[in-house]
């Protein structure tokens, strides 16, 4: 009998059976048809499926389902509450802190996941905790300034 | 059939050009006025640049569909990767037909809707199709004003348009709507006359500036790009790979694959794939086979790749020759011998190739992130032996493309899969099968022999360009002996190489702009006074001065010790001017940009915003391959197979970036790439002016710079 893992998506119980050695960005893909979340790279290094795992951002490319057991996951579709725009959202949509738009959900729940920890972050701060998160239109600039455009306001 | 008259509830039945391209979306559509136009005249600028490609249509370049509901379809062969004309061609259709901007929807490169366009590249969009774009808005116009005038029971030169309806000029209130007007109607209207829209400045929103219509869609995760569709039964392809270019596969054993549970074999000809519901479990069983593969690969890697194409036997073409280049040699007071290198460079969206392919009955359809879904559909026919009726390409948001999408072989792949299985087939390259696959922009030499003679100017120019291509390998400044050569030769490389944003003018802009530079600093003259010195070009001086003065420039002889470098250039019908400071770590040959400022001239401006965070883009992207971009091999081993080999720019980078753009009343030209074309040169010029050593070699990564800076 195949083992079920059990998890929270995006705040709803879910279970799916074990597989092993499936990675998290596969399973939101294929599993749940949750395509937002984007394979850029396989390895870690871009960050285009980045989620959120118990309130740290993660590499979804890199995490087992395993590992996931019991925790809480949110992805891009889950961040907009009631068809309303989280606050990073719309200052990436303000800011028009996007070009083609692929990397754009794993920029935004990196961001999320900063803010999270330090709603106060500084210009630095931002450009630290987003350095690894790969963009190659070059909308780096936009998504700096979007970001601090809400860090330090009421807005998260 | 006669064009250039309407048929009302009447389609046409004999003409063969309209068969091919009257499709079942006039069905789809219902009724409403469709307005069919093709680019005419456009077209004899674009076949030099269209070359590989299919011969010139002779079908209908775009529709514009109005309908019942009011609303405006505009389909057009183009695809939206970022760009930003998703945005802009609204802004332009909006401002010819005097309607609101929210009642326009884009339906972009499906070859079933969207009449033949060869492809989203060479910053065509708005310089080359808007004009035609325009024009069928402008005879729309026409069309519905005559309807209306019809419905008003005025004469046509007593109405005119506003906000989407057409009304009585002297009385206002006495009105009818684009949507009320082609009620229960299906107009068809074929335009090839000359078109006549607006003059420039009676446009309303041309130069305001509009946010990505795509946006909300993009930072909800909702926009669809080809590894985002479905398919019941579909099945993830991964593709048995050579370990190199030159390797063929001699024989493959794929036994102890088809041992995993849900494993479907996929072979057509060379091609071995291993597909599965699951891509992980498909990568798996891909691990499990045995391949055999015989070698003949090019013996060449990426440090003798420049003494390679110069040995190489390659064919001259003299793209330019005035006066007497070998005599002014003779009588310069300075000469400068050059010689410029530029190494491989990946396109590396952050959307690897991908394609979904699946049957309907006898048709293939394809979602496939290309650049050219006509030549998608021209390559899946071939290979699969169908008509083109039998093939549909739709392209769906594309996760950028930079040129690289122009190739398909993904599609290809993806089809050849459906076909052999009989399953939907969904084929993602990884990260190192699109570096593996990619077309690269090609390692390349420039060799330029100058003088410049007592009065300080630029005597004599013996330009070559060994394998860049052509594009920006204009002399640009006012010489009198000047003489351009483009060499070029098949099978040069060891792998595939391709358009990369502003193909070839990176690299020549690149070598001319360094050049020059050092061509000032040896006079004494500032960078700039020298290049005004030497330029009769009004539009190229504008832009200069324009950028010295939003960076608020000072003059100075280089070496100056502040890090300032500047270069200008010419691309796709736009010219741009750029100022980069720079911080060198001398110990350790880091460079470090601080502020880049860059000035375009770009005719009339549509969407400042859109074209600002163009040429934002361009300077990120640009620092990539000016500072750390470089593929690296041996033979046909590419050896860069993600991003922890190979180095695109980072948050850390990000200099404090300046731009103007210059408003002419002019044709709008490109957005999209000309800013990328002087990032290699203004940073070889910076690190100059900051240090005294100047790289001959892109990119300019530490070990160069410290390697320069010995030199000094």
């Amino acid at each position: 009998m195949a083992e079920n893992i059990q998890f929270e998506l995006n705040g709803k119980k879910v279970e799916l059976p074990l597989e092993k050695g499936q990675t998290l960005l596969w399973a939101l893909r294929t599993n749940f048809n949750l395509t937002g979340t984007k394979y850029g790279c396989g390895e870690g290094y871009c960050g285009a499926c980045t989620v959120i795992l118990d309130g740290e951002a993660v590499r979804s490319c890199g995490i087992t389902m395993e590992d996931v057991k019991g925790k809480k996951v949110m992805t891009i579709e889950g961040l907009s509450a009631n068809g309303k725009l989280h606050p990073v959202q719309q200052a990436f949509v303000d800011h028009d802190a996007l070009q083609c738009g692929f990397c754009t959900p794993g920029m935004i729940m990196n961001a999320y996941a900063l803010l999270l920890k330090n709603p106060h972050l500084s210009r630095a701060q931002i450009i630290e905790g987003m350095e690894d998160n790969y963009c190659r239109c070059g909308a780096h600039k936009r998504i700096i300034e979007a970001i601090e455009s809400v860090a330090g306001t009421s807005k998260v | 059939m006669e064009r250039n008259k309407y048929y009302r509830d009447e389609l046409p039945e004999n003409n063969p050009s309209f068969e091919f391209n009257r499709r079942d979306f006039v069905k789809l559509l219902g009724g409403g006025l469709f307005i069919y136009f093709q680019l005419g005249d456009f077209l004899t600028g674009i076949a030099a640049e269209a070359e590989q490609r299919r011969s010139l249509p002779t079908d209908y370049n775009s529709f514009l569909h109005i309908g019942e509901d009011g609303n405006i379809t505009c389909m057009v062969g183009k695809i939206e990767m970022g760009q930003g004309i998703i945005t802009s061609f609204p802004q332009m259709i909006a401002d010819e037909l005097d309607t609101p901007i929210e009642s326009i929807k884009m339906v972009m490169g499906d070859t079933e809707l969207c009449p033949y366009d060869m492809g989203t590249w060479g910053s065509m969009s708005t310089r080359i199709l808007g004009p035609s774009l325009l024009g069928a808005v402008a005879e729309a116009r026409v069309v519905l004003l005559s309807l209306g005038a019809e419905y008003l029971k005025v004469k046509p030169e007593e109405v005119s348009v506003e906000n989407g309806t057409v009304f009585i000029k002297a009385n206002k209130e006495k009105k009818v709507s684009f949507g009320q007007l082609t009620k229960g109607k299906r107009i068809e209207k074929f335009m090839d006359v000359k078109p006549k829209p607006k003059d420039f400045s009676e446009y309303k929103l041309r130069g305001k500036s509009f946010k990505h219509a795509d946006g909300v869609a993009k930072v909800k995760g909702e926009a669809m790009y080809s590894g985002d569709f479905r398919m019941p039964g579909m099945l993830y392809a991964k593709i048995l790979r050579p370990p190199s270019h030159g390797a063929t596969l001699v024989s493959a054993d794929t036994s102890e694959a088809e041992k995993m549970d849900g494993i479907v074999i996929a072979r057509d000809k060379d091609l071995v794939a291993i597909l599965h519901k699951d891509p992980e479990k498909a990568e798996a069983a891909l691990k499990k086979v045995k391949a055999e593969y015989k070698f003949d690969e090019m013996k060449v890697d990426d440090k003798t790749i420049f003494k390679h194409l110069l040995e190489f036997p390659s064919e001259a073409r003299i793209v330019k020759n005035t006066g007497d280049v070998e005599s002014a040699k003779k009588n310069a007071e300075l000469s400068f011998e050059g010689e410029y290198y530029n190494s491989y460079v990946a396109h590396s969206p952050m959307e690897p190739h991908t394609a979904l392919a699946y049957f309907e009955g006898d048709k293939i359809i394809l979602r496939a992130s290309t650049q050219t879904p006509f030549g998608t559909q021209d390559g899946v026919a071939r290979e699969l032996g169908m008509s083109l009726d039998k093939v549909r390409v739709i392209p769906p948001f594309l996760g950028g493309g930079f040129g690289g999408k122009g190739a398909f072989l993904q599609a290809i792949e993806a089809a050849r899969l459906a076909k052999a299985s009989g399953k939907p087939v969904m084929l993602q390259y990884t990260r190192k099968e699109e570096f593996f696959n990619d077309t690269f922009r090609p390692a390349a030499v420039i060799k330029i022999t100058s003088g410049v003679s007592k009065a300080g100017k630029i005597s004599v120019w013996d330009y070559h360009e060994y394998f860049a291509g052509a594009r920006g390998s204009d002399t640009v400044y006012d010489v009198p002996d000047a003489k351009t050569t483009s060499h070029s030769a098949k099978d040069v490389h060891p792998f595939g190489t391709g358009a990369w944003r502003a193909p070839g003018n990176n690299t020549n802009t690149f070598a001319r702009e360094s050049q020059i530079d050092r061509m000032a600093a040896k006079t004494g003259t500032d960078p700039l006074e020298f290049r005004l010195k030497n330029l009769k070009d009004e539009r190229m001086i504008g832009v200069l001065k324009a950028v010295a003065d939003l960076f608020g420039w000072k003059p100075a002889k280089s070496p100056s010790g502040r890090g300032y470098g500047i270069a200008c250039g010419f691309d796709a019908g736009s010219y741009v001017a750029h100022i980069a400071e720079v911080k060198v770590d001398k110990t350790t040959g880091k460079v470090k940009v601080v502020r880049v400022a860059c000035a375009q001239e770009m005719g009339y401006c549509i969407n400042p915003e859109g074209a600002t965070i163009q040429m934002e883009g361009c300077i990120t992207m640009g620092m990539g391959y000016a500072l750390s971009e470089e593929v690296l091999f041996t033979g046909g081993d590419i050896h860069t197979g993600n991003y922890d080999t190979y180095q695109i720019p980072q948050f850390s980078w990000i200099p404090e970036i300046q731009t103007r753009i210059l408003d002419k009343n002019e044709a709008p030209q490109a957005g999209g790439e000309p800013g990328i074309i002087c990032m290699g040169a203004v940073i070889a010029n910076a690190i100059f002016d900051a240090t005294g050593a100047r790289l001959y070699q892109l990119p300019m990564t530490p070990a160069r710079v410290l390697e320069a800076i010995g030199k000094v």
